[in-house]
């Protein structure tokens, strides 16, 4: 009797995990129509006036903002995670290998606040006395490159625990087989053991690269906040997710700016749902292939 | 045959410089927050509320953050356990091998887990207008939840996973039902994992900014009311970095450093309960 | 004897942490023969065989002493070239392990990594080994296909031509029939028969029969010690020790 009510009372806290998701979505939706009813969606995305006085939300600026910043991080952090991700995997001592999983833990739990500071004393000034100087540009420090390398360290932990977990996948008898012809520990690595991995592995940086889309707090305190396209990696941004948290307050004085926000939350949500849908999935066949 | 012993060293030195600047940012980081924290954290930082006038680098602390930050995520664990719980235990006792609603379960946790904590924040805010309820602690403590629940769900999943069917079999053998063999020796089974489960879930709870900047406000007195708003220490340092003055960033410098302490506890923590729990799997 | 000794082992000793593998082996093993190493599973049987070609220390913790002689040189000497002592034998395991990429470049993998790049080189070493090992004729038409769409017993001849297209001079199998049914190991048998005049083979099997049929030479081992050795006629028909006895007569297994 009891067993049958605590089953069904379990199956419904199980239903409704996976319907929060369209919950969330349905709610977003529901709350960004009315801009959608007085703009349409291409004129949204797609124009660079945000004039909220005089009712114009176009995004696009938010939206290249974060595309920069992204684009950065990732560039940034895909080699130096995927080769660290070898190492640990492929290389390294099992107890050595154990004790800087460990750390990349411990950086991966460190708050974005932190993250944000830290980028304020270190990052910040480094780019705006050394790294710009070095490439003749002026740049105030808070720009693209800090958002963008900021948050480089801080999808990286997640791109290392993923990647090691899916070479960790790979079957051991490949790599003998490969070392057993006369092949380098680097040649095996790189002929056989990624070529095996490589859905697990773009799976992983997609996490990675999802993470840094719609990171807000680190982003919004090193990037700038300046509402233009960047042109260079030494401009100013303003992130999506920054446009959300600076604004959401203030915003229930001026028509449809609750909307347009909504609108953007919707955008982040949707493309990070699509990339996380994507590579979780590919990522469970990996696994469940592996075994 | 040379050209390949050189390529060899060539990844080999890549990849230890990849490995040491990974570490290096974990040393600098903490370091940093250290040396530029450590000044500024006087004992009155944690005794005491904001005072008038400390915008302005009067006296005072910031434990009205400190505790909201503690009340406001216990609150929200405990929520997240009562969620999570039986979720995982239900995608792993109840629910057939294989079964598609247990890896659509999976993937759906996996997938909220990835989504944006301002996206939460903007989600919690629009519930919280729904029920009427403005910015308060318990605003926060639902938001922060659901955040977390996600993460502590799939930590206690993949524990649970790994509990032996042959010991579940034993248990319906002596005539358990599946309610009182998933609560009693499941549970006990996978105890530690569960923790540390609930304590990563706590860790990331607490270092959450974006979700709580909207829904559980920010004041300046200590929080004993749920339906209030409630100071977070995340919130604390953001707002004191933003002034102009440097004894109130300095001040955020110390609040960052107890904040990064609070969570170096908790990774240790975790850290020790799965180390035991590993241990005791094996023999 | 008749045979010329390929390779040697002196006091190899292996272990793994606290756990003794091997313990004070010492061998010759006749050139160009098929030698059969014998014994219940956990004796030590795979560890032995690995540890002629070094891949045993691709796992953590493990440590070897003693010595390895291939073509009188020890293979655990400080400055041994790892990859030329690896090439200079191929390794059939339990499971086939075709690797991640297609049939064609299954065989090429091994002739690429040390250097050929000629395009009609290659496919006349493909060719070649493929027949060798008696695959060509099955997939000649579809060697861009992935190399894990074929059978298992398909994909074990072709780690067989994969490792015999680095030319080694030795072919070590880890119980290569394991996995494949009756007839894919019969092929496999054959392929054997066919190699042993111009390898040095060396098979692990815990099946006696297949040890019976193939082997010219054959050692038994137990709990990590080399019982007896001889040549297979001697060891199957009249075996010195009595533990040799019990286990052919399958007191023992």
């Amino acid at each position: 009797m009891l067993d049958g009510v605590a089953r069904r009372v379990m199956l419904s806290m199980t239903v409704s995990c996976i319907l929060l998701l369209l919950l969330m979505i349905a709610m977003l939706a529901y709350r960004a129509r009315p801009i959608l009813e007085v703009a349409s969606l291409s004129d949204l995305l797609f124009s660079a006036a945000w004039k909220p006085m005089k009712g114009q939300f176009g995004l696009l600026a938010y939206i290249a903002g974060t595309l920069w910043v992204t684009g950065v991080a990732v560039i940034v952090a895909v080699p130096v995670s995927l080769l660290t991700a070898i190492f640990l995997a492929e290389y390294a001592h099992k107890r050595f290998s154990s004790v800087v999983c460990t750390l990349v833990d411990i950086l991966a739990g460190i708050p974005s606040v932190v993250y944000g500071v830290w980028g304020m004393l270190v990052i910040v000034p480094l780019i705006k006395d050394r790294i710009a100087p070095m490439f003749g540009v002026e740049s105030a420090g808070f720009s693209v490159l800090a958002g963008g390398l900021v948050l480089a360290i801080m999808i990286t932990p997640l791109i290392i625990n993923v990647s090691v977990e899916v070479f960790r996948c790979v079957p051991d008898e490949l790599r003998e087989a490969s070392l057993s012809l006369g092949a380098t520990k680097w040649q095996t690595c790189k002929y056989v053991v990624l070529r095996k991995a490589l859905p697990g592995i773009l799976a992983a940086n997609m996490l990675g690269l999802a993470r840094a889309f719609g990171e807000t707090m680190a982003v919004l305190m090193v990037a700038g906040n300046v509402a233009r396209l960047p042109t260079s990696v030494f401009s100013p941004a303003y992130p999506l997710p920054a446009l959300i948290a600076n604004n959401y307050g203030e915003m229930m004085s001026i028509p449809m700016y609750d909307s347009a926000l909504l609108l953007a939350a919707l955008v982040l949500l949707g493309v990070v749902m699509i990339f996380s849908l994507v590579s979780r999935f590919v990522l469970m066949r990996f696994e469940e292939r592996a075994r | 045959m040379n050209a390949r012993r050189i390529e060899e060293t060539v990844a080999r030195i890549l990849m230890y410089a990849a490995t040491f600047s990974v570490l290096c940012c974990l040393v600098l980081i903490v370091g940093t927050v250290l040396v530029r924290g450590l000044p500024a954290l006087t004992l009155d930082m944690i005794t005491h509320t904001p005072e008038g006038g400390y915008y302005i680098g009067r006296g005072g602390g910031v434990l009205n953050a400190i505790l909201g930050s503690l009340f406001l995520t216990a609150g929200a664990t405990v929520i997240a356990i009562v969620i999570s719980l039986p979720v995982a235990l239900y995608i792993n006792v109840y629910a057939r091998r294989g079964s598609r609603l247990a890896s659509l379960a999976r993937l759906a946790l996996d997938v909220l887990w990835g989504v944006p904590s301002i996206v939460y924040g903007a989600f919690g805010f629009l519930l919280m207008m729904a029920f009427g309820m403005r910015a308060s602690m318990l605003g926060g403590m639902i938001t922060v939840a659901v955040l977390v629940f996600p993460v502590m769900a799939r930590g206690m999943d993949e524990v649970i996973r790994m509990v032996p069917h042959e010991l579940m079999e034993a248990s319906y053998a002596l005539g358990a039902t599946r309610f009182e063999t998933a609560f009693k020796v499941v549970v006990r089974q996978a105890l530690p994992g569960i923790l540390s489960a609930v304590l990563i879930a706590f860790g990331r709870g607490i270092g959450d900014a974006a979700s709580v900047l909207f829904t559980a406000g920010f004041t300046d007195s200590l929080p004993f009311s749920l339906l209030e708003p409630a100071a977070t220490l995340p919130l604390a340092i953001f707002f004191q970095l933003g002034s102009p003055l440097p004894e109130v960033q300095a001040r955020a410098y110390a609040s960052a450093l107890i904040l990064t302490g609070l969570i170096l506890v908790i990774s240790l923590a975790v850290r020790f309960l799965t180390r035991r729990y590993s241990r005791q799997t094996i023999s | 004897m008749q045979y010329r000794t390929h390779i040697s082992a002196r006091d190899l000793t292996v272990r793994y942490g606290d756990v003794t593998a091997i313990k004070n082996v010492s061998i010759d093993i006749p050139d160009k023969a098929i030698t059969a190493i014998i014994g219940p599973s956990g004796c030590g049987k795979s560890t032995l065989l690995r540890s002629f070609n070094r891949l045993l220390e691709t796992v953590d913790g493990i440590s070897v002493t003693g010595q390895v002689l291939v073509d009188g040189e020890n293979i655990y000497d400080p400055g041994a070239d790892v990859t030329a002592i690896r090439r200079k034998m191929g390794l059939l395991s339990q499971k086939p392990a075709p690797l991640p990429m297609s049939i064609y470049d299954n065989v090429a993998y091994g002739p690429r990594i040390h250097g050929q790049r000629g395009r009609a080189e290659l496919d006349r070493i493909v060719e070649h080994y493929l027949k060798t090992a008696s695959l060509w004729d099955e997939v000649k038409d579809r060697l861009r296909e992935p190399a894990s769409r074929l059978s298992i017993g398909q994909q074990q001849r072709l780690c067989l031509a994969r490792g015999l297209a680095v030319e080694p001079a030795i072919v070590l199998a880890d119980e290569p029939t394991s996995a494949l049914d009756p007839r894919s190991s019969q092929h496999v048998e054959d392929r054997f028969q066919f190699l042993k005049d111009r390898y040095t083979i060396i098979v692990v099997t815990h099946i006696l029969r297949q040890a019976r049929r193939l082997a010219d030479y054959v050692m038994f081992m137990y709990l990590g010690e080399l019982v007896e050795h001889g040549p297979s006629r001697e060891v199957f028909e009249n075996p010195r020790e009595e533990l040799t006895r019990e286990y052919i007569k399958g007191v023992i297994s």
